[in-house]
């Protein structure tokens, strides 16, 4: 909402010294967000005054139609001569009243203002249109024609009121009544301590039979209608300068008289009006909801189809209005440039069901002046006197004639009343403002009070929002001042610090950082083909997503199922950046569809729901299990002074995964596997108990194309919250011996398939409980040596008992053990 | 080694003139003094106390002598046995001290040079900024609180007091879940705030609750420098008995003075949340200028604009609607809840003046901060 503090003034009588900045900071502390204070011509500087066109002189011969004209400006130039302009505009003729600004003023812009040469002449001064002068864009670019009576040699300055300051103020959806002058001079003069002049304080007529017939059959939806007429409307009366000018300064464009005192009206009190031309109206005026394939075509020039809900202002014909939110077009008030100019209109000030306007509004995403004021409260109680108001102005501008018929269909309603302990407002503050300060707060707000400990408190028609104790405390504490509100801590129970997961979500985090993993956390969003691209099968599970109604990115409409395509994405863009030697890591939550989808209720909120209907939610929530991710490309170690450096490979994605899993303190069982974007022959599986919980490895270079990655791109992702699960929280410390170890070598040959982790497996069986430690030290093919196909795996075991020195022949036979047992689940036999 | 000599010579030996030992003596040490390094050393050793040098041999030669004599000579050639031992353990000693310090002036290295085999890792500042947060309300005695980022309606609106119709759900951004079988209806939204989590907290924990509620939240905004649609909130919860805006207020002073430091306080501005009743906005001091900028226009302020404040986001008593709807009785226990974007804090805590840096995952930009801030 704009508010010029011209407009304000009229009704607060605030020191004259007071700046826009002052009334921004008492009016923001008293709750209203003022979020600037715009200076309209603050660096305007005259001569700026009214001239009458004396002649026109068209100039040929340029690329556009260039006039020559003189124009008295009175004694304004010193001299009385007409003044030498030229001017590239046209819409203006001998005889009008223009703006004229002479040399040696400086206009919006720091604009400086000069004689000079232009076109062959020379120009002294400028015939002036409303942009140029900062009033805002009337659509036209052309420059203003006064009206005939204006006096020339007139400062124009004052007479456009260019200087003004207008406060933005960020209205909050409670405070409907704040999208009026109205309603901000009533906080101002509360700020102040100054009385308000209510401008909605009017002499208004009492309903009678004469007014235009109205039939509310919606008494719900509409509460309130009140319904004047105006006639001998003179088709060429045009809006004032006064009233232009504060609609523009409003935000708001000069249309036609009757439409222009319409809003200027609505901004003055709050109340949205409607004009329609008397003569489109066929008899009785009606407000009713819209029957099913009703359609209206509102003033918006869109044709469209009701629902059963919407509120529709009807005559006999049919709709006429989309109540509450926009007029329809058969009753359009015309513009008297068109020729047959409205001269007769019937006025419509209502009240509508604000949850109605609402739903209407978002219905046919028509959001409107009328329907954002509708929808967070309208003051019903100012119907009458708005209608009153724009009579008043159609009488007093256009030479009409208000009839004496005035109708007014009031549903009743008592007004609401509150109970509200008298301490309340301490009791939320912790403050002790007693009882007279509480009352006499809340009686500046509007409200009456009655009672002694428990007040009862009748809230003001404009403030719909004050329902609550709540509400009446808050006035209180924020007239009283949040600035003077005490800091004090409240002692909550001991807590129990972080839970397991999350510690453990941020060693992971630490884990991997300290291995050199860069934490890189992506958007969700994922287009459906990506799963193409990292080469998922048909019947993938991962295939089923989440899908979004309104994605930010039609090609993104899914959220993810794995965090690689993110990642991938944060990889591809840092190489793209010259950074080419990556490891990056995500933590986060992916979202896979539950097999039965379906709606989530709403539940009421009178009450606590239950612990089956709060089970019924969550079941309608797809599952959100937390994954870590990682990728990698490039020089694992760098080349350097020491030598040379170290792909990132297979391994290091695989070590990854072993990393965290040793952080959970989960035991991961590491197995060959084969998963859509990974490397048939370089992935590995992951598995816990029985269950896989992710996969790592070299990528497919099919996927490594697809995604644009660099070559040999390497990739971990893993299931954080089955490892958590399983992981053990309470490692047992192990007995450590002080007697020396026994160490022996031993290198087995086995067929190259045959995984270390089995022949590790074997050897750890097999050598019982004398072993310490076992350790791959060696990986070794030569066709010649070892013959075709089979690979030689050297193991260092470390033997120790707890209560004695082993002897050599004790390690030995351990050993021999364990080669045996290799070689009966393996077949690995001791090289030769 | 030959046998004693039982049958002595009644001549005088050449080799035991007192002079030829003080010779043999001499001799010796010259060596010793003239070996120049370890290897020369040695050499000067075999030649000088070796079993064929002149000394050794000369005290084979005692046992040749009379009786009488013995005693004499064997003084003699002892002492200057001794005598030739300690130059040769004196000489050793500074040419081993020479040789240790020339080599260790040869394995000098370069201990400037860069080790930067694995680079280092780091974590995302809006983590460890988040974390930092947490911490501090742990602390107080704060249970960190998490809960699903796909989220009933009824969690992130309803619940809250933003019903179907209320102004502010449509003011929300809100990204909808489609429905089953491509339906538009799902009831299930990306949660627009964490506060969904103070009603699932309020749900499932005994009172008093004291959370502060982390996470990942959605809105509608395109990826701009100021705006990103996936963004970090931290939310807190307090419902306990006799609960006031006061405590709210220092319980965000202590916040901000853990955070920023000593001195920090806040502001609270009068607002309107649909979940809180009364509501605010609440400023923190600049910590950069505190404040000091404001109408000075020689040490402007880039961090607050000169403003002297910084918003943080907003705040407010619970709206006993709120805890109605989790069953919590309004009339025994009030509660306080504030709530703010953790990006917005990374921005002008760390001058981060791009919000795209945050989301893009650029290890240049991550680095810096490393494990924790």
């Amino acid at each position: 909402m704009r508010v010029p503090l011209s407009w304000l003034r009229e009704y607060v009588d605030l020191p004259a010294t007071e700046t826009g900045r002052d009334v921004q900071a008492k009016l923001i502390s008293a709750g209203l967000e003022v979020e600037s204070v715009e200076h309209l011509g603050a660096d305007i500087k005259g001569p700026l005054v009214v001239g009458q066109v004396l002649t026109i002189e068209e100039l040929e011969g340029f690329k556009k139609p260039i006039r020559f004209c003189t124009v008295d400006v009175g004694q304004a130039n010193g001299t009385g001569e007409p003044q030498e302009i030229v001017c590239g505009a046209r819409n203006f003729a001998v005889g009008d009243k223009v703006v004229v600004v002479l040399p040696g003023a400086t206009l919006p812009g720091g604009f400086s203002i000069s004689a000079r040469k232009t076109y062959g002449k020379t120009s002294h001064g400028m015939i002036c249109s409303g942009d140029e002068l900062g009033m805002g864009d009337d659509g036209s670019h052309g420059i203003i024609v006064l009206p005939p009576e204006t006096v020339v040699g007139k400062d124009a300055i004052e007479l456009l009121e260019l200087v003004d300051e207008v406060l933005d103020i960020a209205v909050t959806a409670n405070r409907g009544d704040c999208l009026s002058i109205r309603g901000v001079a009533r906080e101002a003069a509360i700020a102040y301590g100054l009385p308000l002049r209510d401008p909605a304080l009017l002499d208004v007529p009492g309903p009678n039979a004469f007014g235009y017939p109205v039939q509310v059959s919606d008494p719900f939806g509409c509460d309130r209608f009140t319904a004047r007429t105006v006639t001998g409307l003179s088709p060429e009366a045009r809006s004032p300068l006064w009233l232009q000018r504060r609609l523009q300064k409003v935000g708001m464009r000069p249309i036609s008289l009757a439409v222009d005192v319409t809003n200027y009206v609505m901004m003055e009190l709050g109340q949205p009006l409607h004009a329609y031309d008397r003569t489109l109206v066929q008899g009785t005026i009606g407000v009713r909801r819209a029957e099913e394939g009703e359609r209206i075509k509102t003033l918006d020039g869109v044709e469209r189809k009701l629902h059963a809900e919407d509120l529709v202002i009807t005559d006999e014909r049919g709709p006429i209005g989309l109540a509450g939110v926009m007029g329809g077009a058969n009753t359009e008030i015309a513009d008297h440039v068109e020729g047959e100019g409205t001269t007769d209109v019937v006025i419509e000030a209502a009240h509508f069901d604000a949850v109605s306007i609402a739903r209407t509004a978002r219905r046919h995403k028509l959001s409107s002046e009328a329907s954002r004021r509708f929808e967070r409260g309208v003051d019903p109680q100012a119907a009458s006197a708005a209608a009153q108001r724009t009579v008043d102005l159609l009488v007093l501008l256009a030479g009409g004639t208000a009839e004496a018929g005035v109708t007014e269909v009031v549903a009743p309603s008592a007004p609401h009343t509150i109970s509200i302990p008298a301490d309340h407002p301490d009791k939320v503050a912790g403050v002790s403002y007693g009882r007279e300060t509480v009352v006499r707060r809340l009686q500046e707000v509007g409200c009456d009070v009655y009672g002694q400990d428990e007040l009862v408190v009748t809230v003001p028609s404009w403030r719909p929002d004050l329902r609550d104790i709540n509400d009446l405390a808050e006035e209180v504490i924020r007239l009283e001042g949040y600035e003077n509100l005490p800091s004090t801590l409240p002692r909550p129970p001991a807590g129990r610090g972080l839970t397991h997961r999350q510690r453990l979500h941020r060693r992971v985090g630490r884990v991997l950082a300290g291995a050199g993993y860069v934490e890189a956390p992506n958007y969700p969003f994922v287009s459906e083909q990506v799963f193409d691209q990292l080469g998922l099968e048909a019947d993938d599970p991962a295939r089923r997503v989440v899908r979004l109604t309104n994605p930010l990115n039609d090609e993104e409409p899914a959220l993810r199922t794995s965090l690689l395509p993110g990642l991938l994405g944060a990889l591809r863009r840092n190489d793209g950046r010259g950074t080419h030697d990556l490891a990056l890591f995500e933590t986060g939550l992916v979202f896979l569809p539950r097999s039965e989808q379906r709606v989530a209720a709403v539940l009421p909120v009178d009450r606590r729901p239950t612990d089956a209907e709060i089970a019924e939610l969550d079941a309608a929530l797809p599952e959100q299990p937390r994954r870590v991710a990682v990728v990698l490309a490039g020089a694992r170690e760098q080349a350097g002074w020491w030598g040379r450096g170290r792909p990132a490979d297979w391994a290091d994605a695989v070590e990854a995964g072993r990393l965290v899993a040793r952080e959970a303190g989960a035991e991961l069982v590491v197995r060959g596997g084969q998963y859509g974007p990974w490397h048939p022959g370089r992935c590995a599986e992951f598995v816990v108990g029985d269950t896989v919980v992710g996969h790592a490895g070299e990528l497919h270079p099919r996927v490594v194309k697809a995604f644009g990655l660099p070559a040999r791109t390497c990739a971990m992702e893993l299931d954080l919250d089955v490892l958590e699960a399983a992981g053990d929280d309470t490692p047992q410390a192990p007995n450590i011996s002080t007697f020396p170890v026994a160490t022996q070598d031993v290198a087995l040959v086995v067929d190259k398939f045959v995984p270390h982790a089995e022949v590790e497996a074997a050897l750890r069986e097999g050598a019982g409980e004398l072993l310490e430690g076992i350790r791959l030290f060696d990986v070794y093919e030569n066709e010649e040596q070892l013959g075709d196909g089979r690979k030689s795996l050297a193991y260092a075991l470390r033997f120790r008992a707890g209560d004695r020195t082993l002897t050599v022949d004790e390690a030995s036979a351990a050993r021999d053990a364990a080669v045996a047992l290799a070689g009966e689940r393996t077949g690995a036999v001791l090289r030769a | 080694m030959s046998a004693p000599n039982k049958s002595y010579d009644p001549v005088e030996v050449e080799a035991l003139k007192p002079e030829e030992i003080e010779r043999m003596r001499e001799e010796a040490l010259a060596a010793f003094a003239a070996a120049d390094s370890l290897d020369a050393l040695q050499e000067a050793k075999v030649a000088h106390t070796g079993g064929a040098s002149p000394l050794a041999l000369a005290n084979r030669e005692i046992g040749a002598l009379p009786p009488h004599a013995k005693a004499a000579a064997g003084k003699l050639v002892g002492q200057a046995r001794g005598a030739v031992n300690k130059a040769l353990a004196a000489r050793q000693g500074e040419l081993e001290a020479e040789r240790d310090q020339r080599v260790l002036v040869e394995e000098a290295v370069d201990v400037t040079l860069p080790y930067d085999r694995v680079p280092a890792g780091a974590r995302h500042p809006l983590t460890t900024l988040s974390e930092r947060i947490e911490d501090v309300f742990v602390a107080m005695g704060y249970e960190v609180a998490e809960g699903p980022q796909v989220e009933a309606e009824w969690f992130n609106f309803d619940a809250l007091n933003i019903g179907p119709d209320h102004p502010a759900r449509g003011e929300q951004d809100t990204f909808f879940v489609e429905g089953p079988e491509g339906g538009t209806e799902s009831g299930v939204v990306l949660r627009t705030h964490t506060s969904p989590v103070q009603i699932r907290s309020l749900l499932s924990r005994e009172l008093p609750v004291y959370v502060i509620c982390p996470g990942v939240v959605y809105r509608t905004d395109e990826l701009d420098a100021t705006h990103t649609p996936v963004f970090r909130q931290v939310e807190l919860l307090a419902v306990d008995e006799g609960l006031t805006m006061a405590d709210l207020k220092g319980t965000m002073d202590h916040m901000v003075q853990a955070l920023f430091g000593e001195g920090m306080k806040t502001r609270l501005r009068p607002n309107f949340f649909p979940f809180t009743e009364p509501s605010a906005e609440m400023d923190m001091v600049c910590y950069v200028c505190r404040g000091e900028s404001v109408g000075n226009p020689d040490r402007p302020c880039r961090t607050c604009s000169s403003e002297g404040w910084i918003e943080l986001g907003g705040c407010g008593m619970v709206n006993p609607k709120v805890l109605t709807a989790c069953g919590v009785d309004p009339q025994k226990y009030s509660g306080f809840a504030f709530g703010f974007g953790i990006e917005r804090m990374l921005m002008f805590r760390h001058n981060v003046e791009d919000m795209r840096d945050m989301v893009e995952g650029d290890v240049r930009f991550t680095r810096p901060f490393g494990m924790e801030i």
